[in-house]
């Protein structure tokens, strides 16, 4: 019986039909999932804290405005996936208490300080379109809610890309200081945009599995690989190096071979070693908590306006 | 600790299903779910959750516990029966050349 579910499962997947909440699934299916989206909407909620750090201090209304827009996109990004996590079966405390008690991940890259004004052009540019990389693939994904709000995210996180870029062009074409700013800001976004798409496809046991079941549409090798090269073209652009000596063209492969990635460094980010994993966390957790009495609040009004409704 | 995530469950705000109409004349759309504690809340979460860029001119929500949906595994005797019954469509039948609009 369970293997007849299993061939129906795996013919729906192999004819590109979409899966949906209550469909038949393998278990491994809807535990990478759940992993995989709940690690995304972590890594939305905690990737407010960065950005929030400068909404205080952009340079005008202008940049404020945007800044605060792009940190509330953020917000609904992780709403979105959260909703979509939770059609598997899983709740929202559930998630929450994950994230707080360290047994969930969120993206490493949030574990750097943001120290200039700069690092939001960079954090817009690189890391936002490193995430774009990753996430426009997956609007075809073969789960339906997953698939829906990756759509709804993409369309939204092109504005934030494009942004970051702005800033960057801004500050490089001014004055050498604020171009100064500009580079420091690009060599101390870069290595760890790369590391975003994950470890090496050789020590990535679980792609080939997550690719068959369209969780994954390419490879965290080809992915970073895809972003190198329209990095590189970027960079020309706003005059900035690239901080990688080893950057070249490789005529043969079509690509640009780059130089070999920290992943120590990496490692120990992940393991909570980080720059800021400790704050990130702490933050917020202290913002759930000292949250808890509006939501209880909330709740009891709720229960009181229904109940004087009974009455009357 | 499943104490702890129960007592906590039980604060969790209920879930709604969002609807959203686009524009003027079409359908109410399914846009996706939020976490409210009542009607009212649903709605304005609603409309800052899925609305940021005008895309809806009028939101519904539902509780998500009050939606009743078929059952995927009965799709076939659920659905099956329309299937032999092209008759049901204006392509099944012809009609000479000389009728131009019908």
């Amino acid at each position: 019986m369970s293997n007849s579910f299993q061939e129906h499962f795996d013919r729906l997947i192999d004819s590109e039909v979409t899966i949906e909440p209550k469909d038949w699934m393998p278990d491994d299916y809807r535990k990478t999932l759940i992993r995989q989206i709940s690690q995304h909407a972590h890594s939305e909620i905690v990737g407010m804290l960065p950005e929030g750090n400068w909404i205080t201090r952009a340079p005008s209304l202008r940049r404020k405005a945007v800044l605060l827009a792009k940190v509330q996109d953020e917000a609904g990004h992780g709403l979105y996936l959260y909703s979509a996590a939770e059609t598997l079966g899983v709740t929202r405390d559930e998630l929450y208490n994950q994230l707080h008690t360290g047994k969930a991940k969120y993206s490493s890259i949030f574990n750097y300080p943001t120290l200039t004004w700069a690092d939001m052009g960079a954090v817009g540019w690189l890391v936002d379109g490193a995430a774009i990389m990753n996430q426009v693939p997956l609007c075809r994904t073969s789960y339906g809610p997953y698939a829906r709000a990756m759509v709804r995210v993409c369309k939204e996180e092109s504005f934030h890309q494009r942004q970051g870029f702005e800033i960057m062009l801004t500050l490089s074409k001014g004055t050498e200081i604020q171009k100064k700013m500009a580079q420091d800001a690009f060599n101390r976004w870069w290595w760890p945009s790369l590391m975003m798409f994950g470890p090496p496809d050789a020590e990535s046991p679980h792609t080939a599995q997550s690719v068959r079941w369209r969780i994954k549409r390419l490879t965290n090798d080809e992915l970073r690989q895809k972003f190198v090269d329209v990095t590189v073209e970027q960079a020309k652009v706003l005059g900035l190096e690239m901080p990688d000596k080893d950057i070249k063209w490789n005529e043969e492969r079509g690509h640009h071979d780059f130089g070999a990635i920290n992943w120590e460094e990496f490692r120990n980010v992940v393991k909570g070693n980080g720059p800021c994993n400790k704050q990130r966390l702490e933050t917020r957790k202290k913002a759930w908590d000292e949250g808890q009495w509006v939501r209880d609040a909330a709740m009891a009004h709720a229960e009181k306006r229904k109940s004087r409704k009974k009455a009357a | 600790m499943t104490q702890e995530i129960k007592k906590t469950n039980k604060t969790e705000w209920p879930l709604w299903e969002v609807f959203i109409r686009s524009k003027a004349g079409l359908d109410h759309k399914h846009a996706g779910s939020l976490h409210a504690a009542d009607a009212q809340m649903a709605v304005e979460n609603a409309r800052d959750v899925y609305t940021r860029r005008m895309e809806g001119v009028s939101i519904w929500v539902v509780e998500s516990r009050h939606i009743h949906a078929s059952d995927p595994d009965q799709s076939e005797s659920m659905y099956e029966p329309a299937n032999d019954k092209i008759y049901r469509h204006p392509t099944f039948y012809n009609l000479p050349e000389e009728v131009k609009y019908m």
